[in-house]
């Protein structure tokens, strides 16, 4: 393994430029299985521990500001940030746990290009851009923008992520929601992320595509305040915006089907047009061949 | 119960691996620039990183391969075999150590990055640390112990976490398979408990 150990923004951006290293801060996703990992012993890695223009995060009158090294556990202790943006502290609390809460980082998440991952969709909710900087300049990309396709991305080798934007709004609805085999270290089966603002209404989803992805079928279905009668009312609309697959943690079946139904949880107490109607079939029982452990 | 079973320095005494993993022959590289890697050695140890970091209180200075884990270099040039792997994947927290005052999973720390910080690992732990945990049966196998152990001790030295988070929500990147986790949460609210008394009684 080759290692380069920046001290400062600009060396680190010159190193990237000159080869094709891969940015490790917390490690928490590239040293998983380390030892074994054989392939990428043989890359090599520009150290993000140390550049201090990556460190902290702002919160202004108008936006919040995490550096590009701003841990989970940052935004977690921060009174302010968990105010002004609760669904953060909520989705950090379910990264793995604390030891891995105190070394993750937000933009690691965006990179790692996890469809699973959990910081990502409420950052995406919030309406979040990447401030992406290399020796070439710097490029501000909306971050619902950035995926292109499972574990492909808007960056090029030699960017990095300088800062994760999320302007301050006036939110209404804040909701994120996981679904796991457990309560804590779960990887998501299925989740999504859901605000209205003045903007309008966002729904991200993870887990159920090649990449956590905005739901824009189902914000229209929202936005005009279309009747849904019962969490089946949403599949029309959620099958336009998903894509979900079999895999060892679910089904694309069990996640088609949670999805609507804890999106329909949710907005049901919030939305009008939501709601069982007299003609509304009961709801059939969860339980079927389809269905994995729980 | 076996009075070491909680006693972590008694782990310590393991004997050593015969075949240290990174036998370190090359020269150190410069200071913070520097490429670390293949070198001209087969085993790629050469072009190690000297670094200088502050373990369990005392300066410790080794030297690291650009590759190796904390976790490897506290067990294999260290000798504190204490810390235990465990998943190896950061889910099982057997591995924590408290790393700048936070609890991490040594198993996903490159050793480079803890140069100029400050590493504490179940070795720096007292009898009195563990006894409240020793005394609720908070161990059986004793795999998880020593990550447990540094975990509970990051949590009782820092008693306002518990305004804004549950115990076992604290708990959850420690792993046990064997007691259920009730003796594990009752000796550290023996430990809380007995802290506050402790507090109440120097300052009333």
């Amino acid at each position: 393994m080759k290692l380069l150990l920046p001290s400062a923004l600009d060396e680190a951006l010159d190193m990237l430029a000159a080869s094709e290293a891969i940015p490790m801060a917390g490690g928490t996703d590239l040293m998983v299985h380390w030892p074994q990992n054989l392939d990428a012993h043989s890359r090599t890695y520009v150290d993000l521990s140390r550049i201090d223009a990556l460190r902290g995060y702002r919160l202004g009158a108008d936006e919040l500001v995490l550096g590009g090294a701003t841990t989970y556990w940052d935004v977690i202790e921060d009174a302010a940030v968990c105010e002004a943006f609760p669904m953060l502290a909520r989705a950090a609390r379910q990264v793995g746990a604390i030891q891995i809460q105190t070394r993750g980082t937000w933009a690691g998440n965006i990179v790692n290009a996890s469809p699973a991952a959990d910081g990502v969709p409420v950052l995406m909710a919030y309406d979040a851009s990447l401030e992406l900087v290399s020796t070439r300049g710097t490029e501000i990309v909306a971050l619902a923008d950035f995926y292109r396709g499972y574990k492909q991305m808007r960056r090029t080798h030699d960017q990095l992520i300088r800062a994760i934007r999320l302007p301050r709004r006036s939110y209404t609805i804040e909701h994120f929601e996981k679904v796991g085999a457990r309560k804590a270290q779960a990887i998501t089966k299925v989740g999504f992320a859901l605000t209205r603002s003045e903007v309008g209404w966002r729904v991200v989803a993870n887990s159920v595509a090649p990449t956590v992805c905005r739901c824009p079928a189902v914000e229209e279905v929202l936005t005009s305040e279309r009747t849904v009668s019962a969490p089946e009312g949403l599949l029309p609309a959620l099958d336009q915006d998903i894509a979900p697959i079999d895999d060892l943690r679910s089904t694309a079946a069990y996640r088609r089907r949670v999805l609507a139904r804890v999106l329909y949880a949710c907005l049901a107490p919030l939305c009008p047009g939501f709601g069982p109607s007299k003609t509304a079939s009961p709801i059939p029982p969860l339980a079927g061949p389809d269905e994995p452990d729980r | 119960m076996a009075s070491s079973d909680l006693d972590a320095r008694s782990t310590s005494t393991v004997a050593r691996p015969t075949s240290p993993v990174a036998t370190i022959t090359g020269a150190p590289a410069g200071d913070d620039e520097m490429v670390c890697g293949e070198g001209s050695g087969e085993d790629g140890t050469d072009d190690c990183i000297d670094i200088e970091f502050s373990l369990n209180g005392e300066s410790t200075s080794v030297l690291v391969n650009p590759a190796d884990r904390l976790l490897d270099v506290l067990r294999d040039q260290l000798d504190l075999t204490g810390t235990k792997e465990g998943c190896g994947e950061g889910e099982c927290g057997a591995c924590t150590v408290i790393l700048d005052h936070l609890p991490v999973n040594s198993c996903l720390v490159p050793a480079y990055q803890v140069r100029g910080r400050r590493v504490e690992t179940v070795e720096s732990l007292t009898d009195e640390d563990v006894a409240h945990l020793h005394a609720s049966g908070a161990t059986q196998c004793g795999a998880c112990t020593p990550g447990v152990a540094m975990t509970a001790r990051w949590i009782v030295d820092r008693p306002h976490l518990l305004s804004r988070h549950t115990l076992r929500a604290l708990m959850a990147g420690n792993l046990c398979r064997c007691t259920g986790y009730d003796g594990i949460i009752e000796g550290i609210e023996l430990d809380l408990t007995a802290r506050e008394d402790a507090q109440r009684g120097s300052t009333g």
